[in-house]
């Protein structure tokens, strides 16, 4: 069995290089065929009818002419007459026709009445709420007396909305049948997952299904299932015989296909007057839908001795929250470091002395913070430009925040089977998706590097559940997962080869490397074979291995941490906040590929500064709808609204050698705290909210009596 | 979408002959950008789309010794790109440049953004452009962050979307219509109307009547635009302010200032402009005439924060206009 383990660093061609992703010219040039794109012969077009209101029952339902309206070929009342519907947009009746216009006509033929019922969607205002469940207090030592001994007090107010995922590519799928067999190309984390969900929904063998996700427009968490587009997208096309297309229109996507829980608090911090945090004391609440959600780890990474916490989860007539990104992280870090910002404020403290005052209570990785802070600081030459709090005047105000946060990302369960075939190619089929992150890009990189191949030579086949399993990306387990099977397959492989050539180089097979599209023998690189002739040795089979994760060697590792630091302006007359640089200093172990890993942060922060500005699920107090579900007042930034980014990834001994670590939450989680903090610094009063609109800060401006 | 006829007219006359034979069953698309998604959201349902994109007596900009007569149908980025234009109305080339896309640049007309109807999300969601149901207004009661703070005594919260209208309404322009009546001018402050009841358009024009030509006075105004968007990339401004001065040896002698996105109308704010006239554009002139352009402002339960930003939309409007720094 080999030494499974990562190549020493002087040893590695293209692991931590920056590489472009392999799918770069097929994307942009729009032959990348995504789920949408899939057109299938006879193939029809589904339509959702989707409840208006917020909270209602439905107290007649007649479908008769819509289904007799040419083109309808199948139609599934999901919810009847009866039926208490919670949130705005829930799904009633699903049909299929042979146009997307015959569709739509049949979905407005359909004469559906309802009794409205009340509803409450705004989580802020809990003591409204019908519907509030308090969790147990969480305490750890005496939080009371430790504040009341506190020799300074801060207290203050803060709140984060839900978001949604706003996916560019939406939910949905294209499903064909073959007698009992179903094909479903998912717009999906999950390959290897949902050919079970499938399965159970449909009450068939799983072995029956079949999942491609050959490219995937994003998924943030929010696609893991099959949905119940996914459910009846396959009714629909069993029914009529035909193949079927749905996917989620955009109103549809923004309000039912995922967000991000709210999160509220107020906060009580005690510590000394030199900035030693003593206690911490919160109340908090939110919701993720009518389910509540979940309660954010605050505080936040640091580990106060005396504290409390309490989180109250509120039901809210909204569609269910999913995992986005981090799930409760981005809520934790924006309520616990605005807190602490302000603490050290109130202290007349530079924020990132307090923070580094009080890095032992980060644990295990204070280290890694410290270090890194040295170097973001430095990236923002944060000594010389950093101001007390409210110190800038005039119009345009300029200011620094900053931040920390971490993940896990340990890798998830995968199994890999590597191909050498007798022609010299080497494959990797293996069961998992490309959310946009350069997986694929990875794989290829790990089978090139093991067998000393350039990239071309090496293919990856993924995105299809025929392949062995791997797990669903979620929780930035994938590069971990799928980098770890590859290369227990890889190596084993590789023996196999070794095995085959070692007579003709007249050494052991552990005497051979595999180097620069040669097999060499170690200390002696005057033996060798080229890798072509090698292969043909193998004899007319190709190798076959599978690899797996978990297994033998230590390739993968969890816990990372992570910094980040943002300059901004602030035009105080009209509360316009301009992100003008940030800084993301980044830990993620052992680094595949920096290009990738570099832009898995810069999109990060991007997407960072779109909830910390201008990105808000709005739901309507009077009809329960969402009134911002299009890409008009759903506000995304633009490349002129992001500013300076700047990225640097830890690499080196300390790092390079914990193993690989998965990066896709990790660097999304500081940016609102980060940004936040920032404005708080510029212009003197902390904007409670995010985003920080033009609105919230001269609300804020006005209430600090700064107007 | 509901079905539709497509027509295609050759000429302003052709294009009135549909509109008088088809009446309010008809829609006039120019550059799309707003009847698309309108059509596309159920809000109106045409029965026929009368195209005016082959209709070349809309196109053309005319640059005369008394007035500028510019075609309802040349787009926004044929104006933003005539030099001459944007020297003599550096307010109407200013409102342009808010509109950061340059698709919707390239597509949109000058007919269209005067005619465009209004963004008010809960018209956009099929509750009526007055949006009271059931009598009670959802805007009063709902979310009306981006909703009118001025002229809102009445039913009509909405805001006037037009990107052009204050600037123009600021230079003094008048515009073109033609129907089966004939042609008329109209003042373009005249020319939109405060909704009473659902129905209603925000704008008088007649069902067998279109846009042709907006015309503006040949003077010798310093003018500016100032308005005040959340992000950069396309967006609705949330507030702007457009300003006319004519200047006699360093003072004002004729002023106007006008609102947009604040209103169901462009907003003209009478005394912050007669205020002006005498003074010198100064900080602090501009300061008290943006005061004064808000003095009546009535904002609603979470727009206030408009009433500040079109106070200071105005007085950077003026500086602007004073060539002063802002």
């Amino acid at each position: 069995m080999a030494d499974y383990k990562w190549p020493e660093m002087e040893n590695r061609k293209l692991i931590g290089k920056r590489i472009s992703r392999l799918d770069g010219p097929v994307k942009v040039s729009g032959r990348a065929r995504y789920s949408a794109d899939v057109n299938r012969p006879g193939m029809l077009y589904g339509a959702i009818l989707h409840c208006p209101h917020g909270h209602a029952r439905i107290i007649r339902l007649d479908v008769s002419r819509a289904k007799s309206m040419p083109g309808v070929k199948a139609l599934r009342v999901i919810q009847d007459v009866g039926a208490e519907i919670q949130w705005a947009l829930d799904e009633i009746v699903y049909l299929a026709a042979d146009s997307e216009t015959a569709a739509r006509d049949a979905i407005r033929a359909i004469d559906i009445q309802y009794e409205i019922l009340p509803h409450f969607v705004s989580a802020e205002e809990k003591d409204k709420a019908p519907d509030v469940k308090p969790a147990q207090a969480d305490v750890k030592g005496d939080p009371d007396a430790a504040m009341a001994a506190a020799e300074v007090q801060v207290e203050g107010y803060y709140g984060i909305p839900t978001i949604s995922h706003c996916c560019l590519e939406p939910h949905g799928q294209v499903c064909e049948w073959e007698g009992e067999k179903l094909t479903a190309w998912c717009s999906t984390q999950g390959v290897s997952v949902v050919p079970g969900q499938f399965a159970e929904a449909l009450k068939i063998p799983a072995s029956d299904v079949r999942v491609i996700t050959p490219y995937m427009g994003g998924g943030f968490g929010s696609k893991f299932s099959v949905d119940r587009w996914g459910k009846e997208c396959a009714e629909l096309a069993r029914d009529a015989g035909a193949p079927v297309k749905l996917m989620l229109e955009r109103d549809a996507e923004q309000t039912i296909a995922g967000d991000r829980p709210s999160a509220y608090a107020r906060i009580k911090i005690g510590c000394s007057r030199d900035g030693e945090i003593k206690a911490w004391s919160s109340e908090s609440w939110g919701s993720g839908g009518l389910g509540g959600s979940g309660s954010p780890p605050i505080p936040y990474v640091f580990e106060v001795p005396d504290r409390k916490q309490q989180h109250s989860s509120v039901a809210t007539n909204v569609a269910a929250a999913r995992a986005w990104r981090a799930p409760n992280h981005p809520q934790a870090c924006f309520l616990t470091m605005c807190a602490l910002e302000d603490t050290a404020a109130k202290l007349g403290m530079d924020p990132l002395e307090f923070f580094r005052k009080n890095i032992h209570m980060t644990g295990r990785l204070s280290a890694t913070y410290d270090q890194e802070f040295s170097i973001a600081e430095k990236m923002m030459d944060w000594k010389q430009r950093w101001r007390p709090r409210g110190t800038d005047k005039g119009t345009i105000r300029r200011g620094l925040g900053l931040s920390l946060h971490t993940w896990g990302g340990r890798g998830h369960r995968s199994s890999c089977e590597v191909l050498v075939y007798p022609d010299g190619l080497v494959e990797a089929k293996i069961g998992t998706q490309d959310l946009g992150t350069g997986t694929r890009t990875v794989i290829a990189i790990v089978l090139a590097e093991t067998f000393g191949l350039p990239l071309d030579a090496v293919k990856v086949s993924m995105g299809d559940s025929a392949y062995p399993q791997s797990g669903p990306s979620g929780g930035s387990t994938t590069v971990g997962g799928v980098s770890s099977s590859t290369r227990r397959a890889a190596m084993d492989a590789l023996e196999m080869v070794f095995a085959k050539v070692a007579p003709e180089l007249g050494v052991e097979p552990s005497k051979l490397q595999a180097v620069n599209g040669k097999i060499s023998v170690i200390d002696d690189a005057s033996k060798s074979i080229d890798w072509k002739e090698a292969a043909r040795a193998i004899g007319v089979n190709p190798i076959s291995v599978t690899g797996q994760n978990p297994g033998p060697g230590d390739l993968t590792n969890s816990g990372v941490g992570g910094v980040q630091m943002a300059e901004v302006t602030v035009d105080v007359e009209t509360g316009r906040v301009k992100v003008e640089k940030m800084v993301a200093v980044q830990d993620c172990g052992l680094i595949i590929d920096l290009k990738t890993a570099e832009t898995q942060v810069y999109g990060a922060l991007i997407m960072g500064i779109a909830y910390a500005l201008s990105e808000e699920k709005i739901i309507d107090p009077v009809s329960g709808r969402m009134l911002n579900a299009n890409m008009e007042f759903y506000k995304l930034p633009g490349i002129a609204d992001i500013g300076d980014l700047e990225v640097h990834m830890m690499t080196g001994p300390g790092y390079d050698d914990r193993g690989v670590i998965g990066l896709g939450e990790p660097p999304v989680v500081s940016p609102g705290a980060v940004i936040s903090n920032a404005v708080a610094n510029a212009i003197g009063v902390r904007v409670p909210y995010l985003p920080l609109t033009p609105k919230r800060v001269l609300d804020a401006l006005e209430k600090g009596g700064m107007a | 979408m509901q079905p539709f006829e497509y027509a295609r007219p050759r000429s302003t006359k052709e294009v009135v002959g549909l509109l008088s034979q088809y009446g309010s069953e008809a829609a006039l698309l120019a550059g799309g950008t707003d009847l698309i998604s309108l059509m596309k959201d159920g809000i109106v349902a045409p029965s026929v789309v009368v195209s005016l994109q082959s209709v070349q007596d809309l196109r053309g900009i005319r640059i005369g010794e008394t007035e500028i007569r510019i075609g309802a149908g040349v787009t926004l980025e044929e104006l933003r790109t005539n030099s001459d234009l944007g020297k003599r109305f550096p307010a109407v080339l200013q409102a342009i440049e808010g509109i950061t896309s340059p698709q919707i640049r390239s597509v949109g007309t000058v007919g269209g953004d005067l005619c465009q109807r209004p963004r008010c999300w809960y018209y956009r969601n099929g509750f009526g452009l007055l949006a009271s149901p059931n009598g009670q207004s959802m805007v009063r009661e709902g979310d009306n962050r981006y909703h009118a703070i001025l002229g809102n005594e009445g039913e009509a919260l909405f805001v006037n979307p037009s990107s052009l209208a204050p600037a123009l309404v600021a230079l003094g322009a008048t515009v073109s219509i033609e129907g089966s009546k004939g042609a008329r001018q109209v003042p373009l402050n005249q020319f939109y109307t405060s909704p009473t009841a659902e129905g209603e358009k925000e704008y008088s024009l007649g069902d067998d009547e279109v846009v042709t030509a907006v015309v503006i006075p040949a003077g010798n105004l310093r003018s500016a635009t100032y308005e005040v968007r959340e992000r950069e990339v396309l967006d609705w401004p949330l507030v702007t302010a457009s300003v006319a001065l004519e200047m006699n040896s360093g003072r004002v002698s004729k002023a106007a200032v006008v609102l947009g996105h604040v209103a169901p109308k462009p907003w003209v704010a009478e005394s912050a402009a007669q205020f002006l006239v005498g003074q010198e554009i100064n900080q602090e002139t501009a300061e008290k005439s943006g005061e004064m352009a808000v003095s009546g402002a009535r904002p609603l339960s979470h727009n206030a924060y408009k009433v500040r930003l079109a106070r200071v939309a105005v007085k950077r409007a003026l500086m602007r206009a004073a060539g002063m720094e802002v």
